[in-house]
């Protein structure tokens, strides 16, 4: 018997589709219905009861409010983020411990008498070469903002043209971005480096910001968002006489907001953490990143004064981390819209 | 005369959009396209980076296969391991926890998927300090004091030295880690879906929720499920440097954490034979690109 699952749950899907629409009878854009089936007449006040049925049984898929069948799920979801919490908790908790409560055995998980020693050690320590901490955090902070701004631009740019222009390596062009979304920078450091030296980029300020603007999936979200702006509001435009700057400028950037926030964190992310760049490419000390600086901190820490640097680097982890939290809290109903769009087609 | 104006013609017509587009192409070019040629090219090569590099066939390829005896040993089953679990694993809790957040309202969901998230926001490699904290060696660390507490062991455990527990401990790391970009992308995806499909689905007769799953979430969100999965893929091979960070050395103790990302590191900066790194990083390109076709076959949508 050929019966193969995946195809089964298409042709469901196809059939319930179809019913959908010939039911609720609004227009669905974006979930075009290939060849709707029979459509079932269901009698309005069957259909009433259906749907209260259906929300007794469970409030489904976004319920308004709490519902007993929920329940389970808090169970299930409820230990699995205390444990994905920890972690972080131990970085808060670590990060204000005093001296002494560092050297407490057996070690405790909270903090007692919390302090900001800590913060104020690692802000006055000096690294090895005489650089300090200071300069990492200053350096850190300019090529993040740098990075940040530089990428919305080429990402939404580069979008632009793949989402609303016609020329004619465009289908081309996206087809490569789409597969480069698998790209593994990781894989190909010794050709970049190769590339980067040859190009004198050792030893800049730019080699921190350069590499992180070829972002794929930027410019695929971008790309994504963009095409759900509808283009008779581009042509509108141009017969206004806009300019194709303008219409990037006025119509385009303020509509896709949601995703250009979600670019900011992203580009964000990787280069305020970024720490292969700084150990890589820049042999200046003064050049270097407050990422980096972390990591040279876990480093040492393995070696003889372990405890005595604990509530140093936690303090430091504190610090990488908390601008990520704060970030993304602030943007991030714009991040949940741009998802939306994110699929890719196989 | 008519040439300039063709020239004019295009320019109105393509030009502008070569504009826009030529400043993520050029750095694109130079930071991926010409990279992964590079390591392609220099994969034939004898590279030692004072000499230019000559041209030897396939023999690194051979040597990989036959000589490089920690190679095979280690780093592929290593590599293996440590991909299966983090990748189908990470993605499958990623999906799962997904779709229970989102039988959630809207307040509570929020605050539990801004949780899980919140790690993915940490550099794995940089938070290595706070790992090497929690699983310090002496009586001291903390899982370590925990655990001798509790009277489930009687001394303390190396934890990040022993060859037995560094990989459990970097898997368990890197899942930590993985709720991230592919995670809210599926979590977007469930949320869209029609919610009228499961009513006709249930007037259909589907009454389980695994049904539900299988033949209306998984399906109505094809194309999440695969961007989620490219992510996923991506981010397991990325977080190769894991094991060097959380043992402090590489090659990591007895190898047992050592990934092919280290493996090419351990070649390329350590001994400076850059063919031969080179060779080992085009494998490491070939199985993700495996991993992903993989995935879009399993997730293709029909008009795509």
């Amino acid at each position: 018997m050929e019966f193969s699952e995946e195809h089964a749950g298409e042709r469901i899907i196809r059939s319930l589709r179809g019913r959908a629409e010939g039911r609720a009878g609004r227009p669905r854009p974006f979930v075009p219905s290939s060849r709707p089936l029979q459509t079932v007449q269901v009698a309005p006040a069957k259909r009433r009861g259906l749907r209260r049925f259906y929300s007794l049984r469970s409030s489904g898929i976004n319920p308004p409010g709490f519902h007993p069948s929920q329940i389970p799920f808090y169970l299930i979801l409820l230990p699995v983020v205390a444990f994905m919490l920890l972690p972080i908790i131990f970085i808060f908790s670590t990060a204000f411990k005093p001296f002494e409560e560092l050297f407490v055995y057996p070690p405790r998980f909270f903090v007692v008498n919390p302090t900001l020693k800590n913060f104020r050690d690692l802000l006055t320590l000096m690294s090895a070469s005489d650089v300090p901490v200071s300069r990492y955090l200053f350096n850190s902070i300019a090529v993040t903002l740098i990075s940040v701004a530089a990428s919305i631009f080429v990402s939404s740019m580069a979008a632009y043209a793949l989402s609303k222009k016609r020329f004619g390596l465009k289908q081309t062009l996206f087809a490569v971005n789409t597969v480069a979304l698998m790209f593994v920078p990781i894989a190909v450091t010794i050709p970049r480096f190769l590339i980067i030296a040859r190009m004198g980029l050792i030893d800049s300020f730019m080699v921190h910001i350069l590499p992180m603007l070829a972002m794929p999936v930027g410019v695929f979200l971008l790309k994504q968002f963009m095409d759900t702006v509808p283009n008779e509001l581009i042509e509108a435009a141009q017969m206004d006489g806009a300019s194709d700057l303008q219409i990037y400028w006025r119509i385009i950037l303020p509509m896709v907001r949601p995703a250009i926030a979600t670019i900011a964190i992203l580009t964000f992310q990787a280069t305020w953490n970024n720490a292969d760049t700084s150990a890589i490419y820049i042999n200046l000390e003064s050049l270097k990143t407050f990422a980096f600086y972390l990591s040279t901190l876990a480093a040492t820490t393995s070696g003889a004064n372990v405890v005595a640097g604990q509530g140093m680097a936690a303090a430091a982890a504190l610090i990488l981390f908390l601008p990520n939290l704060i970030i993304f809290l602030i943007l991030q109903s714009q991040v949940m819209s741009t998802m939306s769009h994110s699929g890719l087609k196989g | 005369m008519s040439m300039l104006n063709r020239l004019r013609n295009w320019l109105d017509w393509e030009g502008s959009a070569y504009a826009f587009i030529s400043p993520y192409a050029v750095l694109f070019l130079i930071f991926i396209v010409i990279p992964v040629a590079a390591a392609i090219l220099l994969s034939f090569t004898y590279f030692d980076t004072i000499q230019f590099p000559h041209f030897i066939g396939l023999r690194n390829y051979i040597t990989l296969v036959t000589q490089d005896d920690v190679f095979m040993k280690y780093v592929l089953p290593n590599t293996i391991e440590f991909a299966v679990i983090v990748g189908p694993g990470g993605y499958a809790l990623a999906f799962l926890l997904a779709w229970m957040l989102a039988q959630l309202p809207r307040l509570p969901r929020t605050v539990l998927a801004l949780i899980l998230y919140s790690p993915s926001m940490t550099s794995s490699v940089t938070m290595a300090v706070v790992w090497q904290t929690l699983f310090s060696g002496d009586q001291n660390g903390y899982l370590n004091s925990f655990l001798l507490n509790m009277g489930i062991i009687q001394e303390p455990v190396q934890w990040l030295q022993s060859p037995q527990f560094l990989m459990p401990i970097m898997i368990v790391v890197t899942l930590w880690s993985s709720m991230g970009v592919g995670f809210l992308a599926m979590l977007a995806g469930i949320l869209d879906i029609n919610p009228e499909l499961y009513e006709a689905a249930a007037m259909d007769g589907m009454s389980s929720r695994w049904q539900e799953i299988f033949y209306v979430t998984i399906p109505s969100m094809k194309p999440q499920m695969l961007f989620g999965a490219v992510m996923a893929i991506v981010g397991t091979f990325q977080a190769g440097a894991i094991g060097v960070a959380l043992s402090g050395a590489n090659p990591t103790p007895q190898y047992a954490g050592q990934l092919i990302v280290n493996h090419v590191e351990d070649y390329g900066f350590l001994r400076y034979e850059m063919g031969y790194a080179a060779a080992v990083s085009v494998v490491l390109l070939l199985m993700v690109l495996f991993f992903t076709r993989l995935a879009n076959r399993l997730f293709r949508t029909e008009e795509g």
